[in-house]
């Protein structure tokens, strides 16, 4: 019992204005949709949250020839100034509902509501403002003059970042004049109806954004349409090559956005207490559902003792549990599916030989929940070393060098993030030249901004998302 | 260089000027953003209900409550030291105040004002707040508060020396200071808005730990920035770094510009996860502030009537 | 006194700065466009892709971390080496694609521009590219291209010069090495470039050649876990898909492009040079 224990603080649940039923977007209205209703529950406390219907094969049908209509018609010819517009008003929409966007994101996906509150929600709608000042401008991009949209983009993304994921898609999409059929996580589409809400709000034009809830079938359906110019998907690099491989020969263009396993490498000249922060971070935020996530950190030998120390008694601080209370650092995992997956890859880490500490934060009673688990004495050749986990787990592995620290760094077929820790400045930009890796955070981790390209190296896909280099996902170039 | 009598892990950093300066140096860096990132994002804690009106009674059990005026009186520090004492007259289960800090020259009347309450009267000394003369008279000034009964001294650094790099000088004058202190508290100000930087802030902190500190503090109140969330940071990363090395508890207190009860709750939090529990104690972790318990008593008040207060009912000194 | 006779050259592959033949040991016969022998170039096997990749993924290193200033020279290099053999490659050209000498020159000078358009882009393509991204926070953020790795290219059937460095010149430029399976039925200006690029200063394995189908090595390169980046020109169109298909098991990038060979005496733009390179965002904190 700790002499200063902080009361609960929850968050209103009622704000998320939940609804017992939501319903796929299609065409500018909400349609009862064709497909198996499914049921989002709340992974922090098991409980069902709403009943979705899905789209069928003739909802996904309708969505795509709605969308068809709206480039063609509405949103292809509109001057760039006014799809502009548009996209500014669905940014201040997102900030206006941010609370209500909040809570539900945090009731649907087990993320604390502080990360849903000041991170999740805040950037989506940054997405937005960045991408609705490019629709204008596209001349300026870099492509050439008047550079041209792709046409209706099939947009399939996680249920890690819902709401985020949703506008890291549909903003470039929409700024560069596309228009989209996206299909949420079969896990947590409230957000993206609400979004859908939001469209309406805004006076968006029918057709230019649909939203088909449903499972892996309807993004398949995305997928292999003949009516879509473009595959936008993020997600596991299993379903990826799956995509890559099912658009293989057809004339769709794909952009993919895939796992990771990425290291976070500390020197001993190391400002340490935030590389702990940012170790802490890189793998705890969000649960570590994060496909950046620094889930293997290597440490030189040096400090690694000191460091570890450190670490755990970091990690000991944070504090798991209801996700809607504001003080909650570490929620709920997404799944029963996805705890199963963590519980049985930190198994084998210990089978093969890694030591195991987990934070002793007590776990609720109900709801899917994993608590901060640290593996040291990690080797490369063991599955927590190369297998993504997805999950508060981090693979604690040590070097002697800067050379040894790159190649086990790149040592991997992903190749989407890495973290590097040293106060010596050219060591920094010497190893940033030889990270396999689209994003290097340099003494920081996981900061994301709509003006910074992001997308990985290898398997973790290709593509990128973010600045002017991300508009290239959806132009003819 | 004084010899030191740190703990013998510690023993070569003190060894001579040079090891001290290479031991000052040798510690990590404090990256800025980094530090004020996690300082802003443990600022968001929310405290509520039980928890706050704790964290509120531990707060003015930690408050200093400070005043050092040119135009301080006699009277000043007397009516400061019956709000010290009872700082909610209508409330007397209200905690009272950990120490009064004043100038040398009112340490008597403080001391005589607060005398069987418990309450330690807290001097400050060393030329304060430049801390620019020689150091006989800044030992003298110590001896005066002490021999006037003050529990505690509040010394500040020589920042000029700091800042030149002569440790050693600072190294000895803390000393020297401690040794006038006799059985008295020192409490150590590095003064960080003039050291400028957090590798300093961190720098300075190990200084004065390793110098025999018992606490140390970020200001003096006279220089903006005073105390700051992301200084306090590192400041109790020090101390917990010091017990992890050496096994013993030494203090912490930011001072300066913390004035609501807000401001006093994000400070209990970076201790509580920053430092640990062990430091949730007026031993370990003081205030300096002389507004900040009028609103600690305000928002105390409204915990417990259920409504909004407002400051015509809490005393004003 | 009679004629004297020439000394044939014999074909062989380009791998690692060498010139073997192919370990298979298989040849076939490459003719005129009339059906007149020219040669036997050599009949690269998956075996002799497998040791190109290998090549390539060692010079990797060295060519995408070379200044690309000294890439530029060496590119620039390789055209100087070029120009000095236009006789050469007219005449190979002459005889492969069936045209006139005169349209043949036109095309090797084309080819020579070509490759120097490419070389300039060397130390450019960064600053075009690359990006400060003016993030909303104390961070200093930036984008640069960085080359994707090893390239296979599948180069174009008919225009065995021109389409050739077309294709091969923007894959070195960004840095990237390149495992090339030339045009089959008109491999010798492939071969010859080779040649050259082993003269001019151009690290053995930057660029390794093969003679053979592009549809039977093309599956093997889009299925080897080595190779980052395919560009299936060359291949027929049943077999394009078979290649985006393999390719998918290592998540390569796969070009897009035209279902026919395009008009290669068009002006290039930096499309292909962008094909080949990942943008990589580096964020550091800004603070005192």
């Amino acid at each position: 019992m700790s002499v200063w224990e902080y009361a609960p603080a929850p968050e209103s649940r009622d704000l998320a204005n939940l609804r017992p039923n939501y319903r796929p977007f299609v065409d500018g209205e909400f349609v009862d949709g064709g497909g198996d209703p499914l049921t989002s529950l709340n992974p922090a406390t098991e409980e069902p949250l709403a009943e979705v219907g899905t789209a069928s094969e003739s909802d996904v049908d309708a969505a795509v020839r709605a969308a068809r209509r709206a480039f063609e018609q509405v949103w292809g010819p509109m001057p760039g100034a006014e799809r502009a517009k548009y996209l500014f008003r669905i940014a201040r929409l997102l900030q206006e509902r941010a609370r209500e966007l909040a809570v539900l994101e945090t009731l649907d996906n087990g993320k604390p509501i502080k990360e849903s509150r000041d991170s999740d929600v805040p950037t989506a709608a940054a997405h937005f403002f960045y991408h609705a000042g490019w629709a204008d401008k596209l001349d300026y991009a870099g492509y050439g003059p008047d550079p041209q949209p792709l046409g209706v983009a099939g947009q399939i993304i996680p249920w890690n970042f819902p709401l985020l994921m949703l506008a890291w898609k549909i903003a470039p999409a929409l700024a560069t004049g596309n228009t989209v059929v996206l299909k949420p996580a079969e896990t947590t589409p409230l957000s993206a109806l609400v979004f859908a809400e939001i469209c309406q709000q805004a006076g968006l034009p029918a057709g230019v954004v649909n939203i088909v809830p449903g499972a892996g079938d309807v993004g398949s359906l995305l997928v292999r349409h003949p009516g879509i110019d473009k595959i936008a998907f993020t997600g596991s690099t299993a379903v990826g090559k799956e995509i890559q491989h099912a658009v293989a020969g057809t004339p769709k263009r794909l952009t993919l956005e895939l796992g990771g396993k990425a290291a976070n490498v500390v020197f001993d000249d190391a400002p340490l207490d935030q590389a702990v922060e940012g170790i802490v971070g890189g793998i705890f935020f969000n649960q570590g559902h994060v496909c950046c996530a620094g889930s293997r950190l290597l440490v030189q030998e040096s400090v690694a003792e000191e460091l570890l120390g450190k670490l755990r008694a970091r990690v000991s601080t944070l504090r798991l549990g209801d996700p809607l209370d504001k003080n909650t650092d570490i929620g709920a995992i997404n799944s029963a599916e996805q705890l199963a997956k963590i519980r049985e890859l930190t198994a084998s880490g210990e089978d093969e030989g890694a030591e195991r500490w987990t934070s002793p934060c007590e776990l609720p009673e109900r709801g899917f929940y994993f608590a901060p688990t640290v593996l040291s004495g990690v080797e490369q050749s063991m599955r927590v070393a190369r297998e993504e986990i997805f999950g508060p787990v981090l693979s604690v592995l040590t070097f002697r060098t800067p050379d040894e620290a790159v190649t086990k760094a790149n040592n991997t077929p992903y190749g989407l993030s890495a973290g590097l820790w040293t106060e010596k400045g050219s060591r920094i930009l010497w190893l940033a030249d030889r990270m396999r890796a689209g994003v290097v955070w340099a003494n920081t981790f996981n900061r994301f901004d709509p003006a910074a390209p992001f997308g990985g190296y290898q398997e973790s896909g290709f593509g990128r998302e973010g600045g002017r280099t991300g508009l290239e996902a959806y132009l003819h170039v | 260089m004084a010899t030191a009598s740190s703990p013998a892990v510690l023993a070569d950093a003190t060894r001579d000027e040079t090891s001290l300066s290479r031991f000052l140096h040798g510690l990590p860096g404090v990256d800025q953003v980094g530090v004020e990132a996690r300082a802003a994002s443990l600022g968001t804690r929310s405290i509520k209900k039980a928890a706050k009106l704790w964290a509120i009674d531990t707060a003015i059990s930690m408050v200093d409550l400070t005043t050092l005026e040119g135009a301080d009186t006699r009277g000043k520090v007397r009516s400061l030291a019956a709000k010290a004492r009872r700082p909610d007259p209508d409330r007397p289960d209200t905690p009272p105040v950990a120490a009064v800090c004043v100038y040398p020259d009112m340490a008597a009347t403080a001391v005589e004002a607060l005398q069987g309450t418990g309450i330690g009267v807290a001097s400050v000394a060393t030329a304060f707040p430049s801390g620019r003369s020689s150091r006989e008279v800044k030992l003298t000034d110590v001896r005066l508060a002490v021999e006037a009964g003050a529990a505690e001294v509040d010394m500040v650094i020589d920042r000029g020396a700091f800042l030149e790099g002569r440790y050693g000088h600072v190294f000895d004058e803390i000393r020297a200071v401690k040794q006038a202190c006799g059985d008295a508290h020192l409490k150590v100000i590095l003064e960080t808005g003039e050291l400028a930087t957090y590798d300093n802030v961190r720098r300075a902190s190990w200084l004065g730990l390793l110098a025999g500190g018992d606490f140390i503090k970020t200001s003096t109140g006279k220089v903006s920035p005073a105390a700051t969330l992301p200084v306090t940071h590192v400041m109790l990363q020090a101390v917990r770094d010091w017990y992890d090395a050496t096994g013993e508890l030494r203090g912490v207190k930011p001072a300066g510009g913390i004035r609501s009860t807000k401001d006093a709750l994000r400070y209990l939090v970076a201790v509580h996860e920053v430092a640990g529990e062990e430091w949730l104690t007026p031993e370990l972790f003081r205030f300096g502030a002389s507004s900040l318990l009028g609103d600690l008593v305000l928002q105390r008040r409204t915990q417990h009537d259920g409504h909004y207060s407002g400051p015509d009912y809490v005393a004003v000194d | 006194m009679s004629d004297r006779v020439s000394v044939a050259k014999t074909y062989k592959l380009y791998i690692d700065g060498k010139f073997p033949r192919s370990e298979s040991g298989r040849t076939y016969p490459v003719t005129d466009a009339e059906g007149g022998f020219l040669a036997n170039a050599s009949h690269a096997s998956r075996k002799d892709v497998r040791d190109a990749v290998s090549a390539a993924r060692k010079a990797f290193g060295g060519w995408s971390g070379a200044t690309a200033y000294n890439r530029g020279q060496v590119l620039y290099r390789v055209a100087e080496v070029l120009e000095g053999r236009r006789e050469q490659f007219a005449a190979e050209v002459a005889a492969c694609e069936g045209v006139p000498t005169a349209d043949a020159m036109c095309t090797v000078d084309a080819a020579v521009d070509r490759w120097v358009w490419y070389a300039g882009w060397t130390d450019k393509i960064a600053s075009v590219l690359g990006a400060a991204n003016p993030v909303a926070g104390p961070y200093f953020s930036f984008t640069v291209p960085e080359p994707t790795g090893v390239v296979g290219v599948l180069a174009p059937q008919s225009s065995s010069l021109l389409g050739l460095v077309s294709v091969l010149a923007p894959v070195v430029a960004t840095g990237c090495t390149a495992v090339v399976v030339s045009s089959a039925d008109r491999p010798l200006p492939a071969i010859t470039l080779s040649e050259v690029l082993a003269t001019s200063d151009v690290p053995g394995g930057v660029v390794n050649v093969l003679t053979g189908r592009a549809d039977e090595l093309g599956p093997w390169l889009a299925s080897h876990a080595d190779v980052n980046a395919i560009d299936p020109t060359g291949a027929s169109a049943e077999s394009r898909v078979d290649i985006a298909q393999q390719a998918s098991g290592t998540v390569k990038r796969v070009l897009t492009v035209p279902g026919d060979e395009p008009d290669w005496t068009r002006r290039p733009d930096i499309s292909r040079l962008r094909r080949y390179l990942e943008a990589k965002t580096v964020w550091h904190p800004k603070g005192t």
